[in-house]
């Protein structure tokens, strides 16, 4: 929304300064979005009169200039041909920038004649394209004033943002009524008064709805003005639309823009003699379209409010209005139409249509309903004034719909909800300001909100008015009462896991990625989504349109990106949300993580030391059980299993398994199919842990359990087993430990082997068996007791033999 | 034998023990010499053979030789094994200049939003206000209803909403447009006294410059029976001090307007730039940080909440926003392209923990 400062004067009465009335604007919520004073521009631009017009020595088309520029006369050589002894025109010294000419003048000597400066024409201060001559000024303006003034340039503009709860500061009458209740002058008194009909208005008018649409136009007023004379508008009306970016047309409609901005209150002129019989506001029917004045046809649909004569529709009403019946500059008769629309209906219309013009604008926000009569009256004084003619009575179909009925206010409220404690005198007299009317002597009041303020309707809206009249630098800053003692912890357990394997993951060098949570739907379908209550009805793009089942497709993706960028070899990870359903139970938290090209906990790629391995199944694997180890589950408390889904290598990959159901996370090298589809080079090894599957922490208070550690020395055996070669060494490592519980404190594998001495289709484990003695040292007849249960137990298990 | 030779022999030996030029040449001489069979050891042994009266003196004579030879060899073997030793450490050397690995605490990293939002949840626990979690898939009432959006309301067009395909109960299920839903959960959940604030992803369907389809934000929520203006501006000026680590902020508080709360405001921070930097607490430019207000008397009716009796505030901050302005990061989207060399240069070590003991950077 712009105004001007004299616009705003026109209505305030204030001597406050550009930047007071800036400054207040944005603290009560009318934002100030710009403030430019086009002024400013023309800083350096004088006035000056030609005192003396001779012919160039040397050139037919010059002339030789005397100008007085207020404080001397200066030598100009002109071009112009408008430029003569006596005139006025705007002069720019030497020195000075012309925007329309993109440079700087010097002094000059023109075919030998000596120039200080220039006379200007309008387009060289890109004022218009007008450029047959230089600017001409009324007699009456002073040599040496400032050319911004002479012209009419010199009215600050604002620029401010109006939120959709105040369709009353959608007219600068609106604003400055607020700016006074900060405080920052007065209101002035409104001029607007009726005017008399002369003869009776001959345009029937008629609300044509069934009883539930009957709210789309409550009431609709016009009247008719005769042999009116239109044509451009006078300068100050143009002046004031091209000041705040509106083209003038012709003085009718310029009328109804103009009163658009000065009261919020839009309104549309008709040239009568192109209406036919009865003008009807009601709803569009099927079929129906007219051609609107921003020169596209539209479709008026069934639920739309549309203004008809008898033989077509003419316009949608409160958002646009037709070509065919518009003013022109030969209107001498004009029908004008002041009604009020439904917000929502006329927001619906706009919507559909996708129409925005500044009349849907203040409609689907809340006209006041009670401009009706006096936005009629002001647009048939200034139509009377402006373009002469004769009016008629006003014809009124239908009622207002009542403003915000009165309800009681509490005053105590104000203090309770802002802290501010304002005497009764100051909050009564921002509410007169505002119009609020309070009926009451005690603390609850009775309080009638004005016609024009659709967003006070309770209690709380009013103390939304003291505070923001107020300022809540007024308010003072009060301490929230703290716990006594000291803070205690607040975070979940779930809220703590997610952080521990967050700084885990870092902590084994991999790299924490943000990725979009939604994904291309190909992708998410390779891993296992893409199903259709999944998908964005209005993606922003493809890429981005279906929730991602999984956070493996945006790192996978981000290492491919990051390989292109150059970096071979390295190792991602992201801890976030992925989805199986829309319901909030189907989202899950998963920690997931990428390495590709080379790399292993100790780094990536080459090194002198020791080149990292290709990323594989064992790097995701440790770093998949080390997030697990850090939540309290060790690798002997789950279990690894073949059942990784299709996007892993088959024989590559894993599931780490809490009992038969519980999958706690899955690993792998990824199948190529997986890399072929998201156009990714291997090696890439992946892993992704649902930490919402892993078990609570049985955790009773703080005390740990005593130490178990023997003074007994253990003992160490190892054994190499001969076992087929799709034996799995968690079978055999399992079966080992089991040989004897009680002595048996650890089984770990050291070799796996193939190749020279060992079978065709089998291998070698080799494993180490600690045993640790309870009561006494251990004979080597119970050792090898021990052993023995373990080969057999082994033998059992898998058919190993020891080599 | 005459004390002239046992003199000679004295200094044969010596003279044997100078020129052993290895410790195993100095063993045969050592052997030669003091060994069982040795020429010293010889002459000890004809001591038994002696009469009484030659065997004290000789003796004594012979015993001055050993003596002497003994400290010789001793003195040898010290000086020839240090000089092994350093042969053998001469021939080991490395090029110790060589780099090491630098190690998984070197190469890993922590994303800023995740550093961040650690951060805020330290300062925010200290006063009392607990995490709370909600869905991003939300329901139209709670991401809009709920929170004094109705249908028709134009705040609706505002939020570019993603949309998924209508559900069995016939309502368009919504990606979280912030995340005031939380709020609405929270209430539903958990009766009053409430504080708790709420991180986590917010989407809305704009992508330019400065936006980005997916951001995040952090909601803040107190619900109690006297909650007012006064501790918002209180818990806000706390935060902003705590948060960009300075003493004092510059605070700007304008009226505004949201749905959700009444009366609403957008808070603007004093700042100042030097050169590309942008410094908080010094200056006169603002800048807006966050939105907020006293919470709706219609939110808390959808909650089953007495307005007439429990009141309270909310707001709602960008991190990713906070993030850009406490660590100078220039661009947004550069947050979720995941480019490692992004990732590396603003992202944190993995075990700087923010604490408000050990301070939050």
């Amino acid at each position: 929304m712009k105004f001007t400062l004299s616009w705003l004067k026109e209505h305030l009465d204030t001597d406050a300064s550009v930047e007071e009335i800036a400054g207040t604007l944005t603290l009560i919520g009318l934002e100030i979005e710009e403030v430019v004073d086009p002024s400013k521009a023309l800083e350096a631009f004088r006035v000056a009169e030609v005192v003396k017009a001779e012919k160039h020595p040397d050139a037919d088309k010059l002339q030789v200039l005397q100008v007085d520029t207020g404080k001397e006369t200066l030598q100009v050589v002109c071009g112009a041909p408008n430029a003569r002894a006596g005139m006025k025109g705007v002069f720019a010294p030497a020195g000075t920038y012309v925007p329309g000419l993109d440079f700087t003048l010097a002094k000059a000597k023109i075919r030998g004649v000596e120039s200080n400066g220039m006379m200007v024409s309008e387009r060289e201060l890109e004022l218009s394209d007008e450029h047959t001559g230089i600017i001409e000024l009324a007699a009456t303006a002073r040599a040496g004033s400032p050319a911004a003034k002479a012209l009419g340039l010199d009215d600050v503009v604002f620029d401010i943002a109006i939120t959709p709860n105040r369709p009353d500061c959608l007219g600068v009458r609106g604003v400055a009524r607020d700016l006074a209740a900060a405080g920052l002058g007065k209101l002035k008194k409104d001029t607007v008064k009726p005017v008399k009909g002369s003869f009776d208005n001959p345009v029937p008018i008629k609300l044509d709805f069934a009883k539930e649409t009957k709210d789309a136009c409550p009431v609709f007023a016009g009247r008719l003005i005769r042999g009116v004379k239109n044509g451009p508008s006078p300068d100050w009306l143009q002046a004031r639309l091209k000041a705040i970016g509106l083209r003038p047309i012709n003085a009718l409609v310029d009328i109804t823009n103009y009163i658009s901005f000065d009261r919020a209150r839009p309104l549309h002129v008709y040239d009568a003699d192109k209406l036919a019989g009865t003008i009807r506001a009601r709803l569009g029917k099927s079929g129906e379209s007219f051609a609107a004045l921003d020169g596209k046809t539209y479709k008026a649909g069934e639920e739309m409010c549309v203004i008809a004569d008898d033989a077509a529709v003419l316009g949608l009403g409160g958002v646009i209005g037709g070509e065919d019946t518009g003013c022109t500059g030969d209107t001498v008769n004009v029908f004008i139409e002041s009604a009020y629309f439904d917000p929502k209906r006329t927001a619906r219309t706009g919507r559909t249509l996708n129409i925005v013009s500044d009349a849907r604008f203040r409609f689907e926000r809340g006209v006041d309903p009670e401009s009706v009569l006096p936005g009629l009256e002001m647009a048939t004084a200034m139509a009377l004034d402006l373009c002469g003619g004769e009016a008629s009575t006003i014809t009124v179909a239908g009622k207002p719909p009542r403003p915000n009925p009165a309800f009681r206010f509490d005053m105590t409220l104000i203090n309770r909800l802002s802290g501010l404690a304002l005497p009764h005198r100051d909050i009564r007299r921002k509410f007169s300001a505002l119009g609020v009317k309070l009926e009451g002597k005690t603390n609850v009041l009775k309080a009638t909100p004005p016609s024009w303020r659709p967003d006070i309707s309770i209690p709380v809206d009013l103390v939304e008015e003291v505070v923001r009249l107020t300022g809540v630098d007024r308010i003072p800053a009060t301490p929230l009462a703290r716990h006594s003692g000291v803070a205690k912890p607040v975070l979940t357990e779930g809220q703590r896991r997610v952080r521990a394997v967050r700084r885990l993951l870092a902590a084994r060098g991999l790299v924490e990625a943000v990725t979009w949570s939604f994904v291309p739907h190909g992708e998410a379908k390779h891993f296992g989504g893409g199903a259709p209550d999944l998908a964005l009805d209005n993606p922003i793009s493809t890429e981005l349109s279906q929730m991602r089942p999984s956070l493996l497709p945006g790192l996978i993706g981000a290492a491919k990106r990051n390989r292109d960028r150059g970096f071979s070899d390295g190792a991602l990870f992201e801890l976030g949300q992925a989805y199986r359903g829309p319901e909030p139970d189907g989202q899950y938290t998963a920690a997931s993580g990428v390495r590709f090209g080379h790399s292993s906990l100790d780094g990536h790629g080459r090194h002198w030391s020791g080149a990292a391995p290709a990323a594989g199944w064992e790097a995701a694997k440790a770093d998949a059980m080390a997030a697990l180890t850090a939540l309290g589950l060790t690798q002997a408390k789950v279990q690894i299993v073949r059942d990784a889904p299709s996007w892993f290598h088959p024989g590559r990959s894993g599931a780490i398994k809490l009992g038969p159901k519980v999958t706690l996370g899955v690993f792998g090298e990824l199948h190529p199919d997986t890399l072929e589809a998201l156009d990714a080079d291997g090696p890439m090894a992946a892993f992704e842990l649902f930490l919402d599957n892993v078990p609570g922490a049985k955790r009773k208070g703080t005390s740990r359990a005593a130490l178990d550690a023997s003074d007994l020395q253990s003992v160490r055996r190892d054994f190499a087993f001969l076992v087929d070669g799709d034996v799995e060494a968690g079978v055999l490592v399992r079966a080992a430990a089991g040989a004897d519980r009680a002595l048996i404190s650890d089984v770990s594998v050291f070799d796996e082997f193939t190749g020279r001495g060992v079978p065709e289709g089998k291998k070698s484990l080799a494993i180490e068996v600690t045993l640790q003695p309870r009561d006494k040292t251990l004979t080597e007849a119970e050792i090898d007791a021990v052993a023995e249960k373990v080969i057999a137990g082994v033998a059992k298990a898998t058919g190993g033999t020891l080599r | 034998m005459s004390a002239s030779e046992l003199d000679t022999l004295k200094a044969e030996l010596l003279e044997e023990v100078a020129r052993a030029s290895d410790l195993a040449r100095l063993e045969e001489v050592r052997v030669g010499a003091l060994g069982k069979k040795g020429r010293v050891s010889g002459l000890m042994q004809r001591l038994g053979s002696m009469p009484p009266e030659e065997r004290k003196d000789f003796g004594q004579a012979v015993n001055a030789v050993k003596m002497a030879v003994s400290a010789a060899l001793e003195a040898k073997h010290e000086t020839l094994s240090r000089e092994a030793t350093a042969a053998k450490l001469a021939g080991e050397r490395a090029d110790v200049t060589l780099p090491v690995r630098e190690g998984p605490l070197a190469e890993g990293r922590i994303h800023p939003v995740s550093q961040v939002t650690d951060e805020i949840t330290e300062i925010f626990a200290d006063m009392g206000f607990s995490i709370a979690e909600g869905p991003d898939i939300e329901t139209d009432f709670n991401n809009f209803t709920a929170l004094n959006i109705p249908p028709e309301h134009p705040a609706r067009q505002d939020h570019d909403t993603f949309y998924f395909a209508e559900g069995p109960d016939g309502t368009r299920p919504v990606l979280r447009t912030h995340t005031s839903p939380v709020q609405i959960r929270t209430m539903l959940a958990n009766k009053p006294p409430l504080r708790i604030i709420a991180p986590g992803r917010v989407y809305r369907c704009d992508s330019d410059q400065t936006h980005t389809p997916m951001f995040h934000q952090v909601e803040g929520l107190v619900i109690d029976e006297e909650t007012h203006l006064g501790h918002l501006k209180w818990v806000l000026e706390e935060f902003c001090k705590a948060f960009f680590e300075v003493p004092e902020v510059k605070m700007r508080f304008r009226a505004s307007h949201f749905p959700f709360t009444e009366p609403s405001m957008e808070v603007d921070i004093g700042y100042a730039k030097v050169g590309d930097e942008i410094r908080i607490g010094e200056g006169d430019e603002w800048l807006e940080i966050l939105g907020c207000g006293m919470v709706h008397p219609n939110v808390l009716k959808a909650v089953d909440l007495d307005p007439k009796k429990y009141q309270g505030f909310a707001f709602g901050v960008g991190i990713d926003r906070l993030t850009m302005l406490k660590y100078g990061m220039p661009d947004l989207r550069a947050f979720f392209a995941a480019d490692l060399r992004w990732l590396k240069h603003y992202g944190f070590a993995p075990l700087s923990v923010p604490t408000l003991a050990g301070g939050l950077s």
